[in-house]
């Protein structure tokens, strides 16, 4: 670790009250985040990724749900436990996020100008007069064709991916050193997805912005991501660069996401997936989550797994692939 | 231009011009309107186009019938009935315009707080809604204005009262699904506060809903007004209310039946007005009847 980083989270833990009981939907994760870094989060639906995100934004409260444990570096400064009116402060001006509805994420009855201009009156006290000037900019950095007029229109008169360039025009508008992008292409159709995803590139390079991207679209991230970390049932599960998580990937549960990508050069196969599920929140085991599905389940994974090195900076949570069980590594720690 | 040839199929979102539009095509509405305008003007303008001085009493003129130079007759006092009607609009539209935009703002912002806050503290809120909703108008009307003594403030604040529950009611239903949206969302995440996010962003949102409960319930607040009046609770005489005049008109109803039925006339007129108003914009605005 050279610098501090811009966004350090170490064992974060999420809970949610399900039926009276406190479940944890997020189980010790811990990763770091570089400027000018992008880290792609994947999993399948309801491994946590969201839950993480909207953690480190602070969004997570009481009484539906809480930060039960671990701790979020916002460059260098400790921000869970923070009161919402100190959270107030940080949210769209030191840490943006960009939602996955495009379509519902504007409020239909302000126009989009307004919009955007309204993070950087709060936040940046401008006048509105000046923030609105600053959103004219912000539109051209996004590639919004004729930003003065398309300023004074309302969400409705624009496409999807146009909605989105604003979503990303209002997270970036005060310039914030960590970016969160929960799913930012889902919604759009392949051809607007690669250009969003093109400007987002180029966005993080001239702001040295550290980007958390979270996806399930595995193509999405060998676009964009400089390191993933495989996300399921609440932990992470793998971690490392993405070259060698798609030349190599360690933990089974990776392998059958790549294994479930259709193949273009295979013309008969048919789809596979992955059989079973994802255990619920009030019935997680203790060892491997994944186990009940693996197809290289064998003695030991019933014991709690460790998130091991397995090669540089390229980690895995698998006695299977790393050899090490909970005991070893309690034991080489001391 | 060519951001809109882009978006071609995006449906246009349903807002106050295509509401007001579609209330305007509607004959029903258009009537409903014109009747309210003209109530309006004559009250805005009664200093000017009233013949006499409601207050002015002509003993030698007493109980004259319509015509000539009483075009609706006179009084027991020899009053002009209709200059008086004309005064009284105003004590009418003050006090029913004056309660509705007080519990629009007050029921309503506990309808969006409630709504938005939700859970226990939500439930409660409701409930004392519930309560207050289980008392007729007039009765609580009554009450209030037994209470507090008769006078043009009191009485606002009398039918002010009786329609804060209703308003309540309206502003949270569409408060609860709106701040489940992801505009909502992303407002959080850009860090407004709660009470930016109710008044900038969920207010607009819910207006058109709101704004139709208060033609509906302009129309009972008149009714409300009338009824206090009308046993004496309302403005004071010599102060000319439509209720008074249809209670004075009582005594003498069977030899000068018009000094009760024009105040009642009137009365019936506007309350008419207003609900074929409300009925028109309620229409308008109905999602279920929008896309016919």
């Amino acid at each position: 670790m050279l610098a501090k980083a811009a966004l350090d989270v170490e064992d974060l833990r999420t809970e949610f009250r399900i039926a009276g009981t406190w479940r944890a939907a997020v189980r010790g994760v811990s990763f770091s985040l570089e400027r000018n870094e992008t880290l792609a989060l994947v999993g399948e639906s309801g491994c946590g990724k969201s839950v993480t995100a909207l953690s480190i934004m602070g969004l997570v409260q009481p009484p539906l749900g809480r930060v039960a444990g671990g701790s979020i570096l916002l460059d260098g400064q400790e921000v869970a436990g923070l009161s919402e009116a100190q959270w107030e402060t940080l949210r769209g001006d030191r840490i943006g996020m960009i939602f996955q509805e495009p379509m519902t994420s504007l409020n239909p009855v302000m126009t989009v100008g307004d919009q955007v201009a309204e993070a950087l009156v709060i936040h940046k006290g401008l006048s509105r007069a000046a923030a609105l000037e600053k959103t004219r900019a912000l539109f051209e950095e996004v590639k919004i064709p004729s930003p003065a007029t398309r300023l004074r229109e309302y969400p409705h008169q624009f496409s999807g991916g146009m909605r989105q360039r604003v979503m990303i025009a209002m997270a970036l508008a005060c310039e914030p050193a960590v970016l969160l992008a929960d799913e930012p292409t889902t919604a759009l159709d392949v051809t607007i997805q690669a250009q969003v995803l093109g400007l987002l590139a180029d966005l993080r390079e001239r702001h040295g912005m550290a980007v958390l991207f979270i996806t399930h679209n595995l193509g999405v991230v060998a676009q964009i991501a400089d390191r993933v970390a495989v996300m399921y049932a609440g932990q992470i599960v793998e971690e490392g660069p993405v070259a060698n998580i798609f030349a190599a990937p360690a933990h089974p549960y990776t392998r059958a996401l790549f294994a479930a990508i259709p193949r273009l050069d295979q013309p008969h196969q048919a789809l596979s997936a992955i059989p079973g599920r994802v255990p619920p929140l009030d019935a997680m085991p203790v060892g491997c989550a994944f186990a009940s599905r693996c197809p290289q389940k064998r003695a030991g994974c019933e014991e709690p797994q460790v998130l091991v090195p397995i090669g540089a900076a390229h980690r895995a949570r698998c006695h299977v692939a790393t050899g090490a069980t909970a005991c070893a590594a309690a034991v080489l720690n001391e | 231009m060519s951001a809109t040839a882009e978006a071609p199929a995006v449906p246009r979102m349903p807002g106050w011009r295509k509401a007001l539009g579609k209330a305007r095509s509607n004959p029903t509405t258009l009537i409903g309107a014109v009747i309210c305008l003209v109530i309006l003007a004559a009250a805005i303008l009664a200093p000017w186009i009233a013949p006499h001085d409601p207050a002015e009493q002509d003993i030698m003129t007493r109980l004259a019938a319509p015509g000539g130079d009483y075009p609706l007759g006179t009084d027991q006092f020899g009053r002009d009935i209709l200059s008086r009607l004309l005064w009284g609009a105003r004590i009418s539209l003050t006090v029913s315009l004056g309660a509705i935009a007080v519990a629009c703002v007050i029921g309503g912002t506990i309808g969006m707080v409630s709504g938005y806050i939700g859970g226990r503290f939500d439930l409660f809120v409701m409930q004392v809604m519930d309560v207050m909703l289980s008392f007729p108008s007039l009765i609580l009307g009554l009450i209030v204005v037994a209470l507090l003594g008769p006078d043009l403030v009191n009485l606002v604040v009398a039918i002010a009262l009786t329609a804060i529950a209703p308003f309540a009611r309206i502003a949270r239903a569409p408060t609860l699904a709106l701040k489940e949206r992801a505009f909502i969302e992303a407002g959080h995440a850009l860090g407004y506060s709660h009470l930016r996010i109710i008044f900038r962003h969920i207010l607009p949102n819910i207006l058109p809903e709101v704004m139709v409960m208060t033609s509906l319930w302009m129309a009972t607040a008149v009714r409300v007004e009338a009824s206090l009046s009308f046993i004496g609770l309302g403005v004071k005489p010599p102060t000319p209310t439509w209720g008074g005049m249809t209670r004075d008109g009582f005594e003498n109803i069977l030899d000068s039946p018009w000094l009760a039925v024009f105040p009642g006339f009137a009365i019936l007129l506007l309350v008419l007005g207003l609900n074929m108003v409300g009925d028109g914009l309620r229409d308008a605005t109905d999602p279920k009847l929008r896309n016919e």
